[in-house]
């Protein structure tokens, strides 16, 4: 097997680029993401090789552009949706929640809209106000959308391309400090290792179950290889998708560890893993030896850059979750 | 060149019938783009004073402008290219997080920040350094906000300056509410110049795609409300020009709004001037809004983190170089004999010593105190948000006990 060392955006472009081989009918539309090939280069050269006409730069109006692609999804294609930053999809927040999202019930099944929204999001690149958000949690709550986050090179290449593949309509997180990561991809596979919609073990162990996705993966990943220098055994579980979740992948994990701890970037308060505390605990209230806890972004707005540090869940933040768990 | 040159829109109808058309738009090379005949001109790039596309209208507004009020422009726009280029600079070496340059657009912030009046009330996008320079803000308000210390921490009634705003055309809906305020106030149309205010709200010419500037001039138009809408167009958003953004020139748009529209040459800090000051004037006086389309080029990247050389030739810049703003003023100031040598020269180095004040204050600004992070959330307390600032607090504090330890 030929293997390819490549990063999270350079596969994601790949993943794109076979796509659209593939299928004729997926089209990408966005602010910049023709020419400049997007800010963060995940559709360079891709209208190069695939024309105006499916490669689309829009104008500056994300209402339109989620619009607009449901409109070609009624048409029968399968708009690729890049929204610039997180905190920048509210304009179109009204058209994937009336209509995204609902129009397959409205219609009795009668309309499915392959949409893909890709939202590079997250903090930690120093960035200005509305460009490190976590909006997850909107989304995971407006039923009728499927949520996922990618936060390595294969799952980049794999995902997006099984995302565009779905009949339904998918809110596709990319982690953006993570962007630049490398991981080995073997671009000769014949497919993915996994379903989309499935959390994967990323690390065994048996102490303690840290479940998170996206750019806290390789937080946890990290936390657990410092944990296990104190003897600690944690496992890692990538959840992947957060609407649908993997509630079967956890509550395995948690019924042989007895704890677990959440980990996301997003505000605690009404955020992911409070649904989590509550779907595990209504599951295995038995096998738990302490409350589910989430280390997760503080109850507050994103705050300035210089302290953005603070706000964001780090390996000594997971630790001292960790700790908090296991003195149960 | 007319309009229809500038945003040219070259159907071809396609065979087998008359409603189906293919546009050939996406294939039209850029146009010169010299704003055209209706460009409202006072000062052409060589500083020779003209009259362009009705410019006489307005003449009077610059007529009335004193010796020192002219060169008071002149150093504005000195100064705030000097500003600029430091905080380039200064992000360049790592001091700030992000600088987004106005280089090229000082003239349209200079000339339209020169004619508020103290009461109106600006609401800027994120470029609008020359703005917030007028309304008597200290540029180091802004570098902070750049630097990651904070998010436009001032109070804009002190200022009659809102918060920079980063989503792309919000401001415009609030600039627009805050002058349906105005009116209720009784404060446009009574002939107190002191008491009679407007509101300007400014967004680039990508924002004109969005559904929030659209809104506020239709809530604007049905309301007759006291605000003057700037658009500079720099003629790109990032890497998209203006034909990817738009068909017709923005400035005609307000006609369909039910209010006048003009474009002006934003390199020309005269015209500007007069434009804005005689639009304000009438929605001060009651006479509802007006769009300015003031026509400028962004010289810089989008923002220190683009690179421009992906989108667009060197040889439009190198253009738009013999149209600078701020060499055409000094050319005329000193044809008029306004201004000489030995006033240019004090200006250099008002502006060598600003430099020098904001690298000293920027290098040594502090960072934020870990209550930045929960202080302002709400009026009153939140449960929640206080669970957050005591846990963080309780955590941060383990750490120096360990230390002591
Ligand atoms: C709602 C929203 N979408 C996208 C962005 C990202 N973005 C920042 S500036 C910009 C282009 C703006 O162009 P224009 O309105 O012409 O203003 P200019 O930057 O040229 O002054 C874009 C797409 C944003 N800030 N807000
Ligand atoms: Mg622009």
């Amino acid at each position: 097997m030929a293997t390819t060392k490549m990063t999270i955006a350079k596969a994601l472009n790949a993943g794109l680029r076979r796509a659209m081989e593939n299928d004729p009918k997926v089209l990408i539309q966005g602010e910049d993401v023709g020419k400049l090939g997007g800010v963060f280069r995940i559709t360079e050269h891709l209208q190069k090789d695939f024309g105006e006409d499916r490669v689309i730069d829009t104008p500056l109006a994300e209402s339109g552009i989620m619009g607009t692609a449901i409109g070609m999804a009624l048409r029968g294609y399968r708009p690729v949706v890049e929204i610039q930053f997180d905190g920048f999809v509210y304009p179109a927040f009204d058209q994937i929640v009336s209509q995204l999202a609902k129009l397959r019930s409205r219609s009795r099944g009668a309309i499915r809209l392959p949409v893909v929204v890709r939202i590079p999001m997250g903090g930690g690149i120093g960035a200005v106000e509305h460009h490190s958000e976590s909006n997850e949690a909107y989304f995971a709550h407006t039923l009728g959308l499927k949520v996922v986050f990618c936060s390595n090179p294969t799952d980049a290449y794999w995902m997006i391309q099984q995302a565009i593949a779905c009949d339904d309509p998918v809110i596709f997180y990319e982690p953006k400090r993570r962007y630049h990561e490398k991981g080995e991809i073997d671009l000769d596979a014949s497919g993915p290792a996994s379903d989309l919609f499935s959390a994967r073990t990323v690390r065994e162990g048996s102490d303690l179950t840290l479940a998170c996705y996206g750019p806290m993966v390789r937080t946890c990943l990290d936390a657990a290889a410092a944990a296990e220098q104190e003897g600690r055994l944690l496992e890692v579980i990538d959840l992947r998708s957060v609407s649908p979740l993997d509630i079967n992948a956890l509550t395995t994990s948690v019924t042989k560890t007895g704890r677990l701890v959440v980990v996301h970037e997003a505000s605690g308060f009404v955020g992911m893993g409070a649904e989590i505390a509550a779907a595990v605990t209504e599951r295995c209230f038995y096998a738990l030896e302490a409350p589910v806890l989430r280390v997760t972004g503080w109850n507050a707005p994103y705050p300035p850059s210089k302290i953005e540090e603070l706000f964001l869940p780090d390996l000594d933040r997971v630790l001292d979750g960790v700790d908090r768990a296991l003195a149960y | 060149m007319s309009d229809s040159d500038v945003v040219d829109v070259t159907r071809t109808p396609v065979q087998g019938g008359a409603d189906h058309y293919e546009s050939t738009l996406r294939h039209r090379p850029r146009g010169p783009h010299d704003g055209g005949p209706e460009m409202i001109q006072m000062l052409d790039p060589e500083g020779q004073r003209v009259d362009m596309g009705g410019a006489g209208e307005y003449a009077h507004h610059v007529d009335a402008l004193t010796p020192d009020e002219l060169r008071g422009f002149y150093r504005d726009l000195v100064l705030l290219r000097r500003f600029d280029l430091e905080a380039t600079a200064l992000q360049r070496q790592g001091e700030l997080g992000l600088w987004v340059s106005l280089l090229g657009q000082e003239a349209s912030q200079i000339g339209c920040g020169r004619a508020m009046r103290r009461q109106d009330h600006a609401f800027p996008g994120y470029r609008e350094h020359g703005i917030a320079w007028c309304r008597g803000l200290d540029p180091m308000r802004l570098i902070a906000m750049y630097r990651g210390v904070d998010r436009c921490a001032w109070d804009p009634e002190e200022f009659g300056l809102h918060t920079y705003t980063v989503v792309i055309g919000n401001q415009v809906l609030l600039g627009t509410g805050y002058a349906m305020g105005v009116q209720r106030d009784g404060a446009v149309g009574t002939g107190d110049p002191d008491r009679d205010t407007a509101v300007v709200a400014f967004m680039g010419d990508g924002a004109t795609a969005q559904g929030d500037v659209n809104e506020g001039f239709v809530f604007a138009g049905v309301n007759d409300s006291p605000i003057v809408f700037f658009c500079q167009n720099n003629q790109w958003a990032i890497s998209e020009p203006n034909e990817r953004q738009m068909r017709s020139p923005i400035y005609k748009r307000a006609d369909g709004f039910g209010f006048p529209g003009v474009r002006v040459d934003g390199n020309d800090v005269l015209a500007t001037y007069a434009v804005t000051k005689e639009l304000l004037d009438r929605a001060r006086a009651g006479q509802g809004p007006a769009l300015i389309e003031a026509f400028t080029y962004r010289m810089a990247a989008h923002t220190t983190s683009d690179d421009p050389t992906k989108y667009r030739f060197s040889a439009e810049v190198e253009m738009w170089k013999l149209r600078d703003p701020i060499a055409r003023f000094k050319t005329w100031l000193a044809h008029e004999g306004i201004a000489d040598h030995t006033y240019f020269a004090q200006i250099d180095a008002e502006a060598d010593a600003l430099a020098a004040q904001v690298r000293e204050a920027t290098i040594t600004m502090p960072d934020p105190p870990m209550g930045e992070i929960f202080d302002h959330v709400y009026v009153e307390p939140h449960r929640q948000v206080e669970d957050d600032r005591a846990f963080l607090a309780a955590y941060l504090d383990s750490f120096v006990d360990e230390e002591v330890a």
